[in-house]
């Protein structure tokens, strides 16, 4: 449906997206995911043909959109960042325009109203859009994007500026688009990502930094795996704690062991680490059988998109900084956009991995 | 196109642009056809068409300079690129647009031809050509206005640039008769705007001055489309 091969596009001497490659099928909803300034925007913009790119190619359902511009945009639905509303107009006479710009050969009135409808925008259509609330000028923005029933949608940062419960019914919207039309979607919000796509491309500094599913990607970054175990020693005190570590670490297969905190009285929990390859639950449970202790929780823990996007985008970066200024700054990973999300949480989490001690 | 001209008409009326234009022209008009026709008692409406040259080369800035630079400054022009139309659709639409209301404004020449009919004799070969004449000038002016508001975001700026251009080529009459070398002062008047459509006022129909008219009027529409274009690889 989409091919884009070793695109490139550059602004002088700089590079803002750097021979990205990748393939969309029919009636799949793609997220690209990046910080800000990663090239999302710019990726868009050439795939919809308002800005050239220096090198490589796009084919929209097969169509070059520099060969035949005309016809590969007809195939595509934009909405970018900022909608491209003509204030001065009611609802009703942008849509009609728009369906005008674009040619429509469906039934005006009942597409129009169709359109609406999804969008949920049929109470507002006789007003003025500079009279419109955000939220209502951004689905008025996806309403033109459905016009003419593209076959690929393009969005980019649908959800920004929006509140939770409009976020909330944006995402279920694209999810339903899903169904019938390929959709490409944009963002820095990790939740959002996870929620919506089956897949997910994740950008830094203008490459392909990971493309896969959440699992495939997690996978890709990294073998390890987590799991975090409760297990109840006989003397409730803290000298179980210590043969259980070390019995542990003696297993095969595991890279480290550490003892979290006391969840309940005299009992502790352990974070296990893996190479990947083993899997340990069974010898842990011969383990406990012998020892008589007793397992009370087995909890995997893989990492989650959050984790993958902060090691990929701030990577080596991080580690670096983090050795350097651990006790002056706070950490830099925070000032990302987590959007309902607890940022301090992650933060702390992540700076526990990083040290990776054992206690 | 259809849906570009449409849109942009909609929006002359909907921001009262329209208004403002007609508006001036005909006080303007209404002033020169008393003063020049009326009160000189000759039905020859050549000295208002002579004396409109000033005031369009005023007006017309005020009906380009949104054209094309609020839409780069609003970002719409992303919804303009992306859809399936051409470049020369884009600015033929607004060109044409801006060309409507332009014609509008000028044919209240027909209404003050009414005037003069219960007045006296109504010459009609001089009306109808110096009417063409005004079309022809205000086709080539408005490409120019259309051009310069394409390389601006701000509509300010892309009228006080067209005005004064406009009037610089207004003026540089005044030069070319100062020029000394022959062939420099033969180019300057095959390129003056001014003194061809004096030209036409005098009643001369000049082939060549309406070819010159037209060219320009495509060769500055061709400019916005290379700008267009060229902001695309940039």
């Amino acid at each position: 449906m989409i091919e884009v091969k070793h695109l490139t596009k550059r602004y002088g001497d700089k590079r803002a997206v750097n021979d990205i490659s990748f393939k969309v099928e029919r009636g799949e909803i793609l997220g690209f995911l990046g910080p800000n300034g990663a090239g999302k925007s710019t990726t868009m913009n050439m795939l919809t043909g308002y800005i050239s790119s220096t090198s490589g190619q796009i084919l929209i359902n097969g169509t070059d959109i520099l060969e035949d511009p005309k016809k590969a945009k007809s195939n595509i639905g934009y909405l970018p960042e900022i909608p491209p509303l003509y204030v001065d107009m009611t609802v009703e006479a942008y849509l009609n325009f728009v369906f005008d710009l674009k040619k429509c050969k469906l039934p005006r009135k009942a597409h129009l109203k169709d359109v609406c409808d999804l969008c949920k925008i049929t109470d507002v259509r006789g007003r003025l859009i500079k009279n419109l609330s955000k939220g209502y000028r951004q689905r008025v923005g996806l309403a033109q994007a459905l016009v003419n029933n593209p076959p690929v949608l393009i969005l980019d940062e649908p959800t920004v500026g929006l509140d939770p419960n409009q976020i909330i019914e944006i995402r279920t919207l694209i999810k339903k688009l899903g169904k019938r039309h390929t959709v490409i979607l944009s963002s820095h919000i990790l939740p959002e990502i996870q929620a919506v796509c089956d897949r997910i491309i994740i950008i830094n500094k203008g490459v392909v930094a990971a493309d896969g599913t959440a699992d495939e990607i997690a996978k890709s970054i990294t073998n390890e795996h987590k799991m975090t175990l409760r297990i109840e020693g006989p003397t409730h005190t803290a000298t179980d704690k210590e043969q259980i570590v070390s019995a542990i670490r003696a297993m095969d297969g595991i890279k480290y062991v550490r003892a979290d905190m006391e969840r309940e009285k005299g009992i502790y929990d352990y974070d296990v680490e893996t190479d990947g390859k083993t899997d340990v639950r069974r010898a842990l449970n011969e383990l406990c059988n012998k020892n008589g202790w007793n397992i009370l929780m087995l909890q995997l823990s893989d990492l989650t998109l959050e984790d993958i996007f902060l090691k990929i985008t701030m990577g080596e970066q991080f580690d670096t900084a983090s050795e350097k200024k651990d006790s002056k700054k706070p950490q830099p990973r925070i000032n990302l956009v987590f959007d309902g999300e607890k940022p301090a949480e992650a933060a702390e989490t992540s700076e526990a991995d990083d040290k990776g001690g054992e206690q | 196109m259809g849906a570009i001209y449409r849109r942009e008409m909609g929006a002359f009326f909907t921001s009262g642009l329209a208004y403002v234009f007609l508006a001036v022209f005909y006080v303007f008009s209404g002033y020169y056809f008393y003063n020049e026709v009326i009160t000189s008692g000759y039905t020859d409406t050549s000295p208002l068409f002579k004396n409109m040259f000033r005031i369009v080369l005023f007006l017309i800035p005020i009906l380009t300079m949104r054209l094309l630079s609020e839409e780069k400054k609003n970002r719409t022009d992303q919804g303009l690129l992306t859809a399936p139309v051409g470049l020369w659709e884009i600015v033929l639409g607004k060109y044409l647009a801006a060309l409507t209301i332009y014609v509008i404004a000028e044919s209240v020449i027909f209404i003050y031809a009414l005037i003069l009919g219960y007045l006296g004799d109504v010459v009609w070969a001089t009306l109808l050509g110096n009417y063409f004449a005004m079309l022809l000038l205000g086709a080539a002016f408005i490409a120019v206005g259309l051009f310069i508001s394409s390389l601006t975001e701000n509509q300010m700026t892309a009228a006080v640039f067209s005005m004064a251009l406009l009037f610089f080529i207004y003026l540089s009459d005044s030069f070319t008769e100062r020029i000394t070398w022959e062939w420099l002062y033969d180019l300057a008047l095959q390129l003056s705007f001014y003194s061809r459509y004096i030209e036409f006022t005098q009643g001369v129909f000049n082939l060549t001055s309406v070819l010159f008219y037209l060219s320009t009027a495509f060769l500055f529409n061709f400019f916005t489309v290379r700008v267009l274009e060229k902001r695309r690889w940039s």
